[in-house]
């Protein structure tokens, strides 16, 4: 009971999290443990490099981990009070699928069907979750209402994907997402196939509708940048798991990191100082089929002791902000 | 490196590449741009998706064939030249592509690839010394020794980027375009390649252009800075010049939209720029941004905009501004 309470705060809250993808001839860990939670309304950043299993965790909330090799291994998902986790396939894909919780996938250009019109894919969700009884006319309403919504022309609801430009067509995409006013949100890289000016707009129109329709929301993202200008809350992925987390204000105004966080940041030319050389992270990111035994980010870090090659770090944590390193204890 | 050897590499005069679609339609991909590269200095091009900067940069080697215009290479016109000129001149100036998965031949080796070069212009015919080229190619882009028989398919992006920046320096090029170099790679990656390119061109004195539409990486590697928006070049300035006083709508657009990683601009709303890029397939006369321009006025539409001085170095083609 006790429990119970404590994760109603939250609307979602991943505890603990491991996947694997498994073939006859290796497994690869993506996810290793990883907890993040977020409140109702809040957007949450998640940043990390390829491989990091950044998509993977987005994918378990939705259970659409490819049905042979993606396995669940432990953990819990609670959504809303519910253990994703052990619900049956029709209850996911009546009750949360494209309803309470749907996603935005990285690219526009191959997550539209070229044969439908947009107008038809977005009507698509909301037949599907047709609760309030709606009739064709008012569903064929509602689509027009969305497509305004995300700032496109209700007349062009007959036009295929192949006549909109890309920033256009991840607007399409967004309002297919938003169309059944879901809780929360994954956006899996929203704009990283978009020009900059169209990134800001694309940006702006996701922040605008989260206020209006009070959507939490998960961003997946590499670009600190938007990170910086969209989330509440940042959490740092690398090799599986979460390295470090906090507010807004902690990752990007506080001076204590995790060594992996001050190489990222040091991996971004700064518009605003003058530095000659960038500060790169040396290496590349451990091989998942075979992550080493301390900590994960110990080949690389140019702060290694000998525990951090032996020892898997805890969390050390101040306040909002916590950091899985050696270099930080809770003493 | 070439101290006693000033003065510009690289003049491009009224450069045009058009590309026919259909019955008297052209897409003006590159229209009338000129721009200079001195020596040993690294010319940035910005520009979104679409706007001809990759189209630029191949037509100046010639890899596209110009509509017109010319193309200085050391003082020489290189539009004229033939077939056999040019294999001479390709030894002089590289291109890195921008991806690192499909610009490499899945089926030659790393060796293979680096040695390719060497091997078509007959540059080195001595097996040994090909093999020791090599090997100290590989080290001066980091690449393990050990990698030598190893395929593209089995390393990571990084890596293959670096395969390809061994195989542009394979001929001692003095000039190098870079097409978006970065743009697939992680940030972590990222870095270690400009530092790579920035590191070269202090020791073998190369003069880059480098393409890109990441703002941030444009800053931090380039002298000058030309800002091209749908084929033609709107604003040509020094690279702190640029960043400082940008006078064109667009070029200020383009830098507002960036986003920046602190907390300190979390606050300022980007000033956005409404609307999308517009057809480049037979564009009408004048400012081809005033559709999309929040200060247009009717002289913009009229004629042809030419870039203006406003101060040494700092070109602008706009109508609201005055010289």
């Amino acid at each position: 009971m006790e429990a119970n309470r404590n994760n109603e705060d939250y609307l979602l809250k991943i505890d603990n999290l491991r996947v694997t993808y498994e073939t006859d001839l290796e497994t690869v860990c993506a996810v290793n443990g990883l907890s993040i939670q977020i409140k109702r309304g809040e957007t949450l950043g998640l940043v990390g490099e390829t491989g990091a299993g950044k998509t993977t965790t987005a994918l378990s909330i939705l259970r659409l981990l490819p049905e042979r090799t993606g396995k669940i291994k432990s953990g819990s998902i609670i959504f809303d009070g519910k253990n994703l986790l052990n619900l049956s396939e029709s209850e996911m894909r009546e009750e949360i699928r494209g309803k309470s919780i749907s996603m935005i996938f990285q690219d526009p250009m191959t997550s539209l069907n070229p044969m439908m019109n947009v107008g038809e894919q977005i009507e698509e969700v909301l037949r599907y979750h047709n609760n309030d009884g709606r009739t064709p006319k008012e569903i064929k309403a509602h689509v027009d209402k969305t497509l305004e919504l995300v700032g496109i022309p209700a007349r062009r609801r007959t036009e295929f994907p192949h006549q909109f430009s890309g920033g256009m067509k991840q607007r399409i995409v967004i309002a297919m997402a938003l169309a059944c006013q879901p809780q929360l949100l994954l956006a899996d890289e929203p704009t990283t196939a978009l020009d900059v000016t169209i990134q800001a707009q694309v940006l702006a129109m996701m922040h605008e509708l989260q206020t209006k329709l009070k959507t939490a929301m998960i961003l997946i993202t590499h670009d600190l940048g938007v990170v910086a200008q969209v989330c509440d809350n940042v959490a740092v992925v690398y090799a599986g798991e979460i390295v470090e987390s906090g507010t807004v204000e902690d990752i990007f105004g506080s001076d204590r990191h995790h060594p992996y966080t001050e190489g990222l940041f040091g991996s971004i030319p700064n518009l605003e100082k003058e530095t000659d050389r960038l500060s790169p992270i040396n290496g590349l990111m451990p091989d998942p089929t075979d992550l080493p035994a301390g900590c994960y980010f110990a080949p690389r870090c140019p702060h290694c002791m000998e525990i951090c090659k032996e020892r898997h770090p805890e969390l050390y944590v101040c306040g909002s902000h916590s950091i899985a390193c050696h270099l930080f204890n809770n003493n | 490196m070439d101290q006693d050897n000033r003065g510009p590499l690289l003049e491009v005069r009224n450069l045009k590449k058009y590309f026919a679609v259909g019955k008297n339609s052209y897409l003006h991909a590159v229209d009338n741009v000129s721009l200079t590269i001195d020596r040993g200095c690294t010319l940035g091009v910005v520009g979104e998706s679409g706007c001809g900067k990759s189209t630029m940069g191949r037509t100046i080697l010639r890899l596209l064939e110009p509509t017109s215009g010319a193309i200085l290479f050391e003082g020489k016109d290189i539009t004229k030249y033939n077939q056999r000129q040019l294999t001479h001149l390709r030894q002089d100036m590289q291109i890195i592509f921008q991806d690192p998965y499909s610009s490499l031949n899945p089926r030659m080796s790393v060796y293979d690839i680096i040695a390719q070069p060497l091997i078509v212009t007959g540059l080195i015919k001595d097996k040994n010394e090909l093999f020791h080229r090599v090997d100290s190619l590989m080290n001066t882009v980091g690449l393990a020794k050990r990698l030598r028989n190893a395929y593209p398919h089995e390393l990571d992006g990084g890596r293959r980027q670096r395969i390809g920046v061994a195989r542009a320096l394979s001929l001692n090029p003095k000039f190098i375009v870079c097409d978006e170099p970065v743009s697939a790679l992680d940030v972590s990656i990222q870095a270690q390649i400009l530092n790579l390119l920035m590191d070269l061109q202090d020791e073998l004195g190369l003069t880059y252009m480098f393409i890109t539409h990441d703002l941030s990486v444009v800053k931090h590697i380039s002298n000058d800075i030309a800002v091209m928006y749908l084929g033609q070049c709107v604003e040509k300035a020094p690279s702190s010049t640029l960043f400082k006083s940008p006078l064109h709508p667009y070029t200020k657009a383009l830098l507002s939209a960036i986003p920046i990683p602190s907390l300190a601009a979390r606050k300022k709303r980007p000033e956005i720029i409404r609307g999308e890029v517009t057809d480049p397939v037979n564009p009408k006369p004048g400012c081809r941004f005033a559709s999309r321009c929040p200060y247009c006025i009717d002289k913009c539409t009229e004629n042809d905009i030419p870039l203006k001085e406003v101060e040494p170095g700092h070109f602008v083609a706009c109508t609201l501004v005055d010289s």
